[in-house]
């Protein structure tokens, strides 16, 4: 699913999160939303989720030429990950997973088989088989965080929001999950956007960039050409490159 | 398809339909009942109820007496509060619980008991040599009382979360003890102390049941004001009684005006959440 | 509003005489002011024996009382539990205007005397009130009657269910809740397979510190009852009323009673609290939803 961000502005009590900002993401991109502490770049993700509403005025969301501005996040087919996974600690890992298919009303809800069939096969798929029976609470953050993706996924979403993925995660355990997370894109090859403030990340792993600065984009490229050419003093500032 | 206000979580009408009813129904609408009675009869009627001796004589011991048990609250309300988050001592789990005990019992039970303590011829009152119960004493003991879990529970959290920090500064920079606490500890935790005081104020302002025993009652020297109210509405006086009621009740708006502006300032100097 | 007490342990740099004092001194004012009335109240229950105490609730007018206690508490305690809950909902997980003046306004019957709690309903529905002639000709009582007692007793408690569940509400997060939703649970799934299980424990509790509250209520129910003995007495009024009969080991007998109930309420305060610590996830920090614009986040 292809996704297209026009003119989205957002206000929060009289603070501007978003002004005014466009973008574009092909299908089967894995794009990167970069940028420090307020710039606006979880709130855009949310708003593109249907997790939050733009105002009025204030710019359209499309999935596939669809406007879904004002879909619920549910209707969008989105995927989304909460930067501390959003897990639900009363229910065991199996039980999280298969929420997403419990909740549905009898006519679409698959048999209980289908779904322990479903819980083993994504378990399979993040690498974590056998831990259907735990709680979140004993698990790492590593594993959590590939849980609350199974989660999201059991449900097949057309696109995938990750917010702040390996935020909460010490250095080690975040390299190779990122690694992992881009066999897994190139697996799946779902639509995905992430949002990091960590430019190595973004670098690293996605197909396109995006900066972001106090709600407006400053520079929308891949890798390379961002880094070699920085469109602005904030931007060569941020990645700390050097004026030529 | 554009709804300006759409909500991501479901039930906002309902939640908040259902709470304003409930709400409206149970509270606002008697309320305004009451300031209607209040008037019904005209003015004087209502500035005579508010102004006649016996009800100043109340005013007295309702809100006289409130703001001084406030007051005690807060100096002994900071040392018990000082105690529990900062000393360990056996049983601390045990008194720290007990703090909440007057908010636990009810307030019959509570009037009763400090009767049995503080009567001449009580546990403790035939030890005295000055009278507790039936006198105002009396009303200030069972004030003190209702009021102390307000003062220890806004002071605690305020206390715990003072970054220990602040004090090693200090102290590195060559204060002793006792300045510590009046420059840096005390101006810390004041917002909290007069934020608690206030609650305590608020709550014993309107106290009824723990007081009306101990006090005895006795016309134009320990009567508070709430029973002054009672006694008008058994004798039918309903316009009087709402008076008194309405003046009891701006009074309480006020506190709780106070109180809000206070807990933000708390808030606010204590770097937690309102 | 502060729904648990923060008990926790700082460092201490006071010299040790200052610390033996100060202790000493919680204990003492601790121990007079608040235990010694409780002590009291049970020590003059058995004062006389405890045949006499039993005796107590052999009385009929005093088992009438118990059972209208319970039945007012019955009625009064599930209401403002659906409407704590509700109040919780709405104001923790949407923003409009005049949010935080409602949640001022639901504490309001904590600072009013509860007298005027029964007052205002004596306006409406006394004999001399709005509806006094109205109910008076189809012979429906409601003050001096159950229904008024109902009403005085919603009055006073519905801040108390709310008081607990608003902030642990609002300390939980609705992440949780964003995140069923972006799975597809819609309306009441949302509530009852998300919510409900994380606030179980603070809603119980706060069910019971509304009950204890209820069965205790005094002032209010004082006034709209008319102290009519065997029909409209609660367990409050029967103990004023035996305390002014001299009474006395009856009277603290069915104090007793009450004051267990108190007891009950904090010792099952006191567990809760020691589960939450344990029970709430190590990481901290939930999105909360309403932005402070002085501090925007990413």
């Amino acid at each position: 699913m292809s996704i297209r961000v026009e003119n989205i502005s957002k206000v929060f009590e009289r603070f501007p999160a978003l002004n005014g900002v466009s973008l574009e993401v092909k299908e089967g991109d894995l794009l990167a939303l970069l940028g420090p502490s307020g710039s606006g770049k979880t709130t855009l993700l949310r708003i593109i989720a249907g997790l939050e509403f733009p105002g009025r005025d204030g710019g359209k969301i499309f999935l596939d030429s669809r406007d879904v501005t004002w879909d619920s996040a549910y209707a969008r087919r989105a995927g989304f990950v909460f930067q501390h996974y959003a897990l639900f600690n009363h229910m065991t890992v199996g039980e999280n997973i298969a929420f997403g298919l419990r909740v549905r009303p009898k006519k679409t809800r698959p048999s209980e088989q289908e779904i322990q069939r479903m819980i083993h096969e994504l378990l399979a798929m993040v690498q974590l088989p056998g831990l259907e029976k735990r709680f979140p609470t004993q698990l790492s953050g590593g594993q959590r965080q590939r849980i609350a993706l199974a989660r999201a996924l059991a449900v097949e979403p057309k696109i995938l929001l990750l917010d702040e993925p390996f935020g909460a995660l010490d250095a080690k355990v975040r390299k190779d999950l990122r690694k992992w997370l881009r066999e897994f894109h190139d697996r799946t090859g779902l639509t995905t956007i992430f949002v990091t403030h960590d430019q190595d990340e973004a670098f690293e792993l996605a197909d396109h960039v995006v900066i972001l600065h106090e709600g407006k984009i400053q520079q929308s490229g891949t890798p390379k050409e961002i880094q070699s050419r920085p469109a602005n003093p904030f931007v060569s500032d941020f990645l700390g490159l050097s004026k030529n | 398809m554009s709804r300006s206000r759409t909500h991501v979580l479901p039930g906002f009408h309902l939640s908040l339909g259902f709470t304003l009813f409930y709400f409206g129904l149970l509270v606002l609408i008697p309320i305004v009942a009451l300031t209607l009675r209040t008037f019904s009869e005209g003015f004087p009627t209502f500035w005579n109820a508010i102004f006649e001796e016996r009800s100043l004589a109340s005013y007295k011991n309702s809100f006289g007496l409130s703001l001084l048990a406030g007051g005690f609250d807060g100096i002994v309300g900071l040392i018990i509060a000082w105690v529990l988050t900062r000393y360990d001592f056996p049983f601390r789990r045990a008194l720290d619980a007990l703090i909440d005990l007057p908010f636990a019992l009810p307030t019959a039970v509570a009037g009763i008991a400090l009767t049995a303590l503080y009567s001449p011829q009580g546990w403790i009152g035939k030890f005295l040599p000055f009278k507790v119960a039936y006198t105002p004493l009396g009303i200030f003991i069972a004030l003190a009382f209702t009021g102390l879990p307000f003062v220890v529970r806004t002071i605690q959290p305020v206390l715990a979360q003072l970054p220990v920090e602040l004090e090693e500064a200090a102290a590195c920079l060559g204060a002793n003890r006792f300045l510590v606490f009046t420059k840096v500890l005390f101006p810390a935790v004041l917002p909290a102390v007069l934020t608690g005081i206030t609650l305590a104020f608020g709550r014993a302002v309107g106290e009824y049941g723990s007081v009306i025993f101990i006090a005895g009652n006795i016309a134009y020297y320990t009567e508070i004001t709430p029973l002054l109210i009672v006694m008008k509405l058994e004798q039918f006086q309903y316009s009087a009684a709402a008076g008194l009621g309405f003046f009891m009740l701006i009074v309480s708006f006020f506190i709780l005006f106070m109180i809000q502006i206070l807990q933000t300032w708390n808030a606010r100097r204590s770097g937690g959440r309102v | 509003m502060s729904a648990f007490s923060i008990t926790s342990h700082t460092p201490n740099h006071d010299p040790k005489p200052i610390v033996y004092a100060l202790t000493v001194l919680a204990f003492l004012s601790v121990g007079f002011l608040l235990l010694l009335p409780l002590v009291a109240v049970f020590a003059e229950a058995f004062s006389k024996g405890p045949a006499v105490y039993f005796e107590t609730f052999r009385d009929p007018v005093t088992q009438n009382s118990i059972f209208l206690t319970l039945r007012v508490a019955a009625l009064a305690v599930p209401l403002n539990t659906i409407f704590g809950v509700a109040a919780a909902w709405a104001v923790t997980r949407f923003t409009f205007p005049g949010r935080r003046f409602l949640i001022s306004l639901i504490e309001l019957p904590l600072w009013v005397s509860p007298v005027i709690g029964g007052m205002v309903y004596t306006m409406i529905f006394g004999l001399q009130g709005w509806l006094g002639g109205w109910l008076e000709e189809r012979n429906i009582q409601v003050i001096f009657a159950y229904p008024g007692l109902v009403l005085a007793t919603i009055f006073v408690t519905f801040p108390f269910v709310a008081r607990v569940v608003i902030p642990l509400m609002e300390s939980l997060g609705q992440a949780e809740e964003e995140a069923a939703v972006t799975l597809g649970a819609r309306g009441w799934q949302v509530f009852w397979r998300i919510t409900v299980p994380r606030i179980k424990m603070g809603l119980l509790y706060g069910i019971i510190l509304c009950n204890a509250r209820a069965m205790g209520e005094f002032g209010a129910v004082s006034v709209v009852s008319g102290h009519i003995r065997n029909q409209t007495c609660t367990m409050p009024l029967q103990i004023e009323i035996l305390h002014s009969e001299y009474q006395f080991a009856h009277a603290f007998a069915l104090a007793s009673v009450l004051s267990l109930l108190g007891i009950i309420t904090l010792m099952l305060k006191v567990y809760l609290e020691g589960q939450t610590t344990r029970r709430l996830p190590a990481e901290v920090p939930e999105r909360r939803r309403q932005r402070d614009p002085a501090t925007p986040n990413p």
